[in-house]
């Protein structure tokens, strides 16, 4: 292959305030390549993207796009030079057909050929290979089809260069598998591709060459083809790091939560979880998984009383031997019957936490009406603060900065810390690596670990399966708002899940 | 494809503005005096243009207009007594995000319950024993003014802004009713001074001030309010669900209850100022009790970031301004309006500066030279 460079980016800067996003950051991409952007969450990865797609406007530094020098001041300019970036949240408008998407806001007669635009585009999708139907409603589309439109619309422009940012984050591993079928196709027909990720085990698999950034600057660039998983990960954060997670065997598990036949409605009216049973034992990690929004975070709420439920019921045993139906409280009558229901949701700062709150406010959120007078007791909640800081390794000025002003890591250390605090029986954790850097993400896994060995019984949502498939014990997978199956961890493989997930596979053996 | 890059290249921002990530107390306080001290000086040029006078004279018989006489001194110790209670009843609504812009109508009608109690009952009881009642009924006045809008923002989430703002109205409107039957002397479309002999539900000199008693009572509540909010669960609960529904709902905190019972700890403050403003002050009622204080009370309590403390600062400030511009609107033969001009020229140079506060702006820079 001629070494020829799409596109050359010599020592770009950024900076937002104080914060250097990119910091002289050098790398290029070849014609006819598949380079991976590869770097922890907050690493600039897609900072230095956006300076190409025209979204951000670099403070110092050029970009060369076919050897020649350009200034990209607007999305406008990036496509003029012929690149084209498919963003993590999707832009589509969804009352609309594929068709309709794919040529939105393109110069045009006042006439619309609808017949013609779709001749073009099943040209171009059969070329490389996309399984999409121009017609279709976008509110019709899975997450998948709707990514494909996105591609396709790029494409249609006249795009040589793609950018995506983390396309497999929403993806099942089958869809996933087909999108980088895709992708190879692409590569083939000379079109260069820019992935940001920081999956290492994609990286190895689709890519020609690696460009690590860490912390802003760039770590270098290496041919896939010399990298490991492991070597990835040290140059991604700069130092050896163990990827090991140590799953002990449960001992003497108890049932501790019994969930019977819930069914419950959103706001909207939507059914999101349908006949939903299983039970969570003391001592053992339950997993959940699922394509995003396929009921986690409702099933979770509504075991933590905040979501109504239609019909169906929570139970839950104490340790005492005592069952409490727990599904027609509210969580304030949950706290106050003192079952330790511990829960860390998705949304951490607008859910978990209050943001513009310090550490020492956000400890007291769950426990501020302890004590019966007026006044709040703010001695015990700093004492704890100052303890979670010092066992976890909390990176604040001080206990009185609020959290809002910590990164992803240390915010989530503080929401698990102070629910951990709790002692409680169960421990519902949603989510709870996503945004983390990898130093952190192990410590969140061992301390779920250290709680299972106490005895609690830990439900975990999560979205990476090889995480799920090393940590938990059992493994829930919710398809549409049904079960569609719960799995032996140690006996699954990855691509099961992903079956089941997508509600085409056989159910799984229920325990 | 084909690259147009040269039409688009060496056309860069000329200036960015990026958010700043934190601001030391004494830099934002020294932005802030700066804006104070253009506004000085711009409202300075305004009046000289307007007058034609020397604007350091102009400044003096601002200040004598304020605080030259002991008389003129308590009045805008009392007028800033009014527009600073007002400010610390909206404060507990407002930490709750609860945009209620009915202030002026909640003291309307606290005004309104106190006009009635000092016609029709002030020849029935004690001096202080009216002016309880009077303190009572006039917060149910502004409780009733201010819970409605809550109750249906609780339950059906309604928009508060306009709700809050529409009860405004009604307010006026209701007043204009009851002037129909208090107007004094008949056929003026005026209640006139009530209880003028008598000073029944008048409040009374304390330590031989007339207005010492509003000071009293407002500071008091301004301290009480600072406890509540800082050191309160109610004070915690509130700051919980103005920053997030679903983190108080994870708390366990009822958010309709909190709603509800901060929006009457609001009006029943809002409505005791129509009773410090009708029967610690104007002693009649009109649709003009108000003045407009209900909205100044809106700037007032952002602009001190509803920090009680700051709010006295503020108010003072303000007030001082207002009352010094009075002075020289009499002196120089302008009307009222010149005072509303200086208040606005000075909230425009406040307000805008929080703009240079949170953000910055900075020339972009050049080009490192790569070759």
């Amino acid at each position: 292959m001629k070494q020829e460079n799409a596109i050359e980016l010599k020592n770009v800067t950024k900076r937002f305030g104080d914060v250097i996003a990119n910091d002289d950051v050098s790398l290029s991409v070849r014609k006819g390549e598949i380079l991976s952007i590869l770097g922890e969450n907050g690493s600039g990865k897609t900072t230095l993207m956006n300076m190409l797609s025209g979204i951000y406007f670099p403070d110092e530094g050029q970009i060369f796009v076919d050897d020649r020098e350009v200034t990209i001041r607007s999305p406008k300019d990036s496509f003029a030079l012929g690149i084209g970036m498919i963003h993590q949240h999707f832009k589509l408008i969804s009352v609309l057909s594929a068709a309709e998407n794919i040529i939105l806001g393109l110069p045009g007669k006042t006439l619309l050929k609808m017949n013609q635009i779709t001749a073009e585009i099943n040209e171009l999708t059969k070329k490389y290979g996309f399984d999409l139907k121009p017609s279709q409603k976008i509110y019709d589309m899975s997450v998948s089809q709707k990514q494909t439109v996105e591609i396709v619309k790029v494409l249609y422009r006249g795009a040589d260069i793609l950018i995506l940012d983390e396309p497999t984050a929403v993806l099942t591993p089958q869809e996933t598998k087909k999108l980088f079928d895709v992708l190879r196709n692409m590569r083939k027909a000379g079109k260069s591709i820019i992935i940001i990720t920081h999956k290492l085990n994609e990286v190895l698999e689709l890519s020609d060459r690696v460009a690590v950034l860490r912390k802003g600057r760039y770590a270098g660039t290496i041919d896939t083809a010399d990298a490991t998983v492991n070597s990835l990960a040290e140059m991604m954060v700069g130092a050896k790091v163990s990827l090991d997670i140590d799953r002990t065997d449960p001992v003497e598990p108890q049932k501790r939560i019994e969930v019977r036949g819930i069914t419950s409605k959103n706001k909207e009216g939507l059914t999101v979880l349908k006949e939903v049973s299983f039970h969570a034992n003391g001592g053992e990690i339950l997993g959940i998984a699922g394509i995003a929004g396929s009921g986690q975070k409702e099933l979770l709420e509504s075991i933590a009383g905040l979501q109504p439920i239609e019909s169906g019921e929570v139970l839950y045993y104490s340790p005492e031997g005592t069952t409490e139906k727990i599904s027609d409280m509210k969580a304030a009558d949950i706290r106050d019957l003192h079952i330790s229901l511990a829960f860390v949701p998705e949304d951490r700062l607008g859910m978990g936490l209050v943001g513009s709150m310090d550490l020492t406010d956000n400890m007291m959120l769950r426990s501020y009406k302890n004590g019966k007078h007026f006044y709040a007791d703010r001695k015990k909640p700093r004492d704890l603060a100052l303890e979670v800081v010092d066992k976890l390794d909390v990176v604040t000025p001080g206990v009185d900065t609020p959290v809002r002003k910590l990164s992803g890591g240390n915010v989530q250390k503080i929401l698990l810390g102070r629910e951990i605090a709790s002692s409680p029986t169960v421990l519902m954790v949603a989510y709870p690596v996503r945004g983390l850097d990898i130093n952190s993400s192990y410590t969140i896994y061992n301390l779920l670990n250290e709680q299972k060995n106490k005895g609690v019984a830990v439900i975990c949502v999560g979205e990476d399966l090889d995480v799920l498939l090393e940590l938990c014990d059992h493994i829930l997978v919710l398809a549409g708002g049904k079960v569609a199956g719960i799995v032996d961890a140690r006996k699954s493989a990855k691509e099961e899940l992903g079956l089941m997930m997508t509600g085409s596979g056989k159910g799984g053996h229920t325990k | 494809m084909s690259v147009e890059n040269n039409v688009i290249a060496n056309k860069e921002p000329l200036f960015r503005i990026t958010k700043r990530a934190g601001i030391s107390a004494f830099k934002a306080w020294a932005i802030r005096l700066t804006a104070v001290a253009f506004a000085l000086v711009v409202c300075g040029l305004v009046i000289v243009a307007i007058t034609g006078q020397n604007p350091i004279k102009v400044y003096l018989s601002i200040i004598d207009g304020a605080v030259g006489r002991s008389r003129r001194l308590w009045v805008t110790v009392r007028e800033m007594m009014t527009l600073l209670i007002i400010a610390i009843g909206l404060t507990p609504a407002f930490r709750m995000k609860f945009w209620n812009i009915g202030a002026e109508g909640q003291l309307l009608m606290g005004g309104a319950a106190t006009a009635a109690m000092m016609i029709y009952f002030g020849d029935t009881m004690p001096n202080w024993l009216l002016l309880i009642l009077i303190f009572v009924v006039s917060s149910l006045a502004g409780i009733i003014w201010g819970v409605i809008p809550a109750v249906f923002k609780a339950y059906f989430n309604t928009n508060e802004t306009l709700f809050t703002l529409m009860l405004n109205y009604v307010a006026i409107q209701i007043i204009n009713f009851c002037i129909v039957y208090w107007e004094n002397p008949a056929g003026s479309n005026t209640v006139g001074i009530i209880n003028s002999a008598t000073q029944k539900g008048w409040l009374p000199k304390l330590f031989g001030q007339t207005y010492g008693w509003n000071v009293v009572i407002v500071l008091a509540i301004t301290f009480a309010i600072y406890i509540y909010m800082k050191y309160g669960k109610h004070g915690y609960e509130i700051a919980v669900v103005g920053e997030s529904h679903n983190t108080a709902r994870y708390a366990g905190i009822d958010v309709k209850k909190v709603i509800i019972r901060t929006m009457i700890l609001s009006g029943a403050i809002c409505g005791l100022a129509g009773a410090i403003i009708v029967s610690g002050g104007s002693h009649t009622i009109s649709v003009s009790t108000g003045g407009g204080r209900g909205f100044t009370a809106i700037i007032v309590a952002w602009m001190s970031k509803f920090n009680p403390w700051a709010m006295i600062l503020v108010t003072a400030f303000l007030v001082f301004m207002q009352q010094g511009s009075i002075q020289i609107a009499t002196k120089y033969g302008l009307n009222e309006n010149a005072s509303d001009i200086i208040t606005g020229i000075l909230l425009f140079f406040l307000i805008g500066c929080e703009f240079f506060i949170n953000y910055k702006i900075e020339l972009h820079r050049k080009k490192k030279e790569v070759q």
